[in-house]
């Protein structure tokens, strides 16, 4: 019974916030309705069991991507008024792209009543999620299975790191820099001096 | 397996990839001054990892459950690799010191690119194929663009990048036609589902595989990033991209080509000699009206690529290890060309790269003209010299099993070949000084490389030939 009430609460919510994501007039509050729509699909690939997907989809999607969307969004100096000036020069193709997706929806779901493309039988490496959480599993796999390959991924993101500060970072000249340790042997008598002026006399600085 | 065990055959990884890390750290305290410090633990880390491989890891076997192996034919193609590696690092501080753009990263990016090199000779799965290819390539983009003031080196790292890119997604989705139809990611499942038959599946999945693979190893049709790349990067990068990542890459594909796909012989065979002769043709012909000397390099590369593709159209053991041989002297021709474009340096210093500077090399230097004559006629594969030896390896590979149409049509694309090393020989002998005068050798360490290089390919690497000859038939056979 709980199962049923989430999955039509996360559903229903998924399902509006979608809609507001398209039909919001401010670019910003789009991506704020799309981290919304995230969320509850995450909510949703809880109750089928899958925990690695929902985290994946708050980490990655909503820690990650929808952060760097709202960036973008919020750095680009774009007219969004003027944008959806063309809307009734684009219909004809927005519907033609339309109809191309909803052919294919159908088609796909034919074939997958037909059953499956004849593939190879594969050997059954997938463990039984009743044993096993599938977080566990997968992590199993990573770190004994495919550790080399998982560490050579480590080693890829390493070499993109440094590639990145390789070709954009660079010393700039006369920049006021932060000097922690200079800050640190600064005593407040150095910095500041305690004056008495006289009544009708200004501070001499 | 145990891991200890599968350490053991990983071991001149894990000494490049720890190395690398511990020099990252050491660059990033003690700045660009420590670079050349840096340079020189490098070299001494890639020495002891191409010592590592007399252990276990030359010749250990499988480890990692299936996912990496350590055989002759690895030992082998990673020697070459980490001496080719050695060699760019060598040459890299006299090139960037003049442009001020020395940086320690340079010998760590190389160090890791070695890491991927590694990873990619060593690979019986796709998976360990595909990130030992995208560490390689993703740390040549960045070396391809390392000078950052230099428009055209920004050029050659963007569109290296954006094609390899491609190239990458292009190979993945053979691997995934390739998995879906054959039920596992490791070659030795490839090979049972095309031993069982090749349905348009896997032969799809083929096909892209080796398509992603062949703009790795620049073969035509999948060639035209090499020519702006070579030009663009600076020059001690574009010796390091004509010789050690080709020879992976070309592992890689010799491997993928008889273990994964063997029982497929007949089906890659035709791509194979397409390839081989398209690329042999494009690179003779396209080399002909250049001017620039990198570029034409680029060409001469693509030009060999298709030479060494022919050792691999027989799918035999001796045909590897032509390949093999192909490869090992390729890398003494084209580094040591390349070391001798390093040396085309004007008064102030600037490099040169025109083809026309070059005239009348012989009176105003010597022995740098001797050198330029002994690679170009050794590239141009005129018998004396030790480069006609592979070129004879591969086609007599050809002839033994029958092929010798192939071999002969092979042979007549090399007499194109010779057209434009010649011209170039001609160029330093016979026309009048041009008004550039080059600066005097100013490093010994590159005057000695230039000479071993020299001497290897003249006739005297004849002498090699026992030796060489029974490495790279112990490395091929490895592969049966």
């Amino acid at each position: 019974m709980i199962q049923t009430i989430a999955f039509y609460l996360f559903a229903i919510m998924v399902v509006l916030s979608a809609g507001l994501v398209i039909t919001a007039r401010n670019p910003v509050h789009s991506v704020l309705w799309l981290i919304l729509a995230f969320f509850n699909a995450a909510g949703l690939m809880l109750l089928v069991g899958a925990e690695f997907i929902a985290m994946l989809l708050v980490i990655v999607y909503v820690g990650a991507v929808a952060v760097l969307f709202l960036f973008v969004v919020m750095m680009l100096d774009i007219d969004f008024s003027e944008l959806r000036g063309g809307f009734v020069r684009y219909l004809p193709f927005g519907v033609a792209v339309a109809l191309v997706l909803l052919c294919e929806i159908v088609i796909a779901g034919g074939a997958w009543e037909a059953g499956p493309v004849e593939l190879a039988g594969r050997t059954a490496l997938a463990p039984d999620p009743a044993a096993i959480p599938n977080i566990q599993a997968l992590g199993t796999l990573l770190y004994t299975r495919y550790l080399f390959v998982f560490e050579g991924a480590g080693l890829v993101l390493l070499v993109a790191m440094i590639g990145a500060i390789v070709l954009t970072h660079r010393a700039r000249g006369g920049v006021r820099q932060q000097n922690v340790r200079r800050q640190n042997i600064r005593r407040p008598q150095d910095a500041t001096r305690n004056t008495n002026p006289p009544v009708g006399q200004g501070v001499e600085l | 397996m145990g891991y200890t065990a599968s350490f053991a055959l990983s071991l001149p990884e894990i000494i490049l990839s720890f190395g690398a890390i511990a020099l990252m750290l050491a660059a990033a305290w003690a700045g660009d001054k420590a670079s050349k410090a840096i340079s020189v633990i490098a070299v001494a880390l890639l020495a002891g990892a191409a010592a590592s491989l007399l252990g276990p890891s030359g010749s250990g076997g499988v480890g990692y459950d299936g996912l990496y192996v350590a055989d002759g034919f690895s030992a082998f193609s990673k020697l070459l690799i980490y001496v080719s590696a050695a060699i760019a690092i060598i040459i890299a501080p006299g090139f960037f010191d003049r442009e001020g753009e020395m940086r320690a990263e340079f010998p760590v990016l190389i160090l890791l690119s070695a890491v991927g090199m590694g990873m990619m000779v060593s690979a019986i799965d796709l998976l360990s194929l595909y990130v030992g290819l995208e560490l390689q390539s993703l740390a040549a983009y960045v070396l391809a663009s390392f000078l950052r003031r230099d428009g055209r080196s920004a050029e050659a790292g963007l569109k290296y990048f954006v094609l390899g890119a491609l190239a990458s997604g292009i190979l993945l989705y053979g691997i995934s036609l390739l998995y879906g139809f054959s039920g596992g990611t490791s070659f030795h499942a490839v090979a049972v589902a095309m031993h069982a038959g090749v349905g348009t599946g896997l032969l799809f999945g083929l096909v892209f595989v080796l398509a992603g693979l062949a703009f790795k190893i620049a073969a035509v049709p999948f060639h035209m990033w090499t020519p702006d790349v070579y030009e663009g990067s600076p020059t001690p990068v574009t010796a390091f991209f004509a010789s050690a990542p080709k020879v992976a890459a070309m592992g890689l594909l010799v491997r993928v080509a008889i273990e994964a796909m063997g029982p497929a012989g007949d089906e890659w065979r035709q791509i194979m000699i397409f390839c081989a002769l398209a690329s042999t043709i494009l690179g003779a012909v396209a080399a002909i009206g250049q001017t620039n000397i990198k570029r034409l390099m680029a060409y001469s590369s693509i030009n060999n690529v298709g030479f060494a593709l022919f050792g691999l159209v027989p799918g035999t053991a001796y045909g590897a290890s032509g390949v093999l041989t192909y490869m090992t002297v390729y890398i003494a021709m084209t580094l040591g060309s390349l070391l001798c474009i390093l040396q085309m340096r004007d008064a102030e210093g600037n490099p040169v790269e025109t083809i026309a500077s070059l005239s009348g090399l012989s009176r105003t230097r010597p022995g740098l003209a001797a050198a330029f004559a002994v690679f170009m006629f050794s590239l141009a594969g005129i018998p004396p010299l030790f480069g006609f030896w592979p070129k004879f390896m591969v086609f007599d590979a050809l002839v033994d099993v029958g092929m010798w149409p192939l071999a002969m049509i092979g042979i007549a694309t090399s007499v194109i070949g010779a057209f434009y090393y010649l011209k170039i020989v001609k160029t330093i002998y016979f026309d009048e000084p041009s008004d550039v005068r080059f600066v005097p050798l100013r490093s010994t360490t590159e005057g000695v490389l230039i000479l071993i290089a020299a001497l290897f390919v003249s006739p005297l690497g004849y002498f090699t030939v026992p030796l060489l000859g029974k490495a790279t038939l112990d490395a091929a056979t490895a592969l049966f």
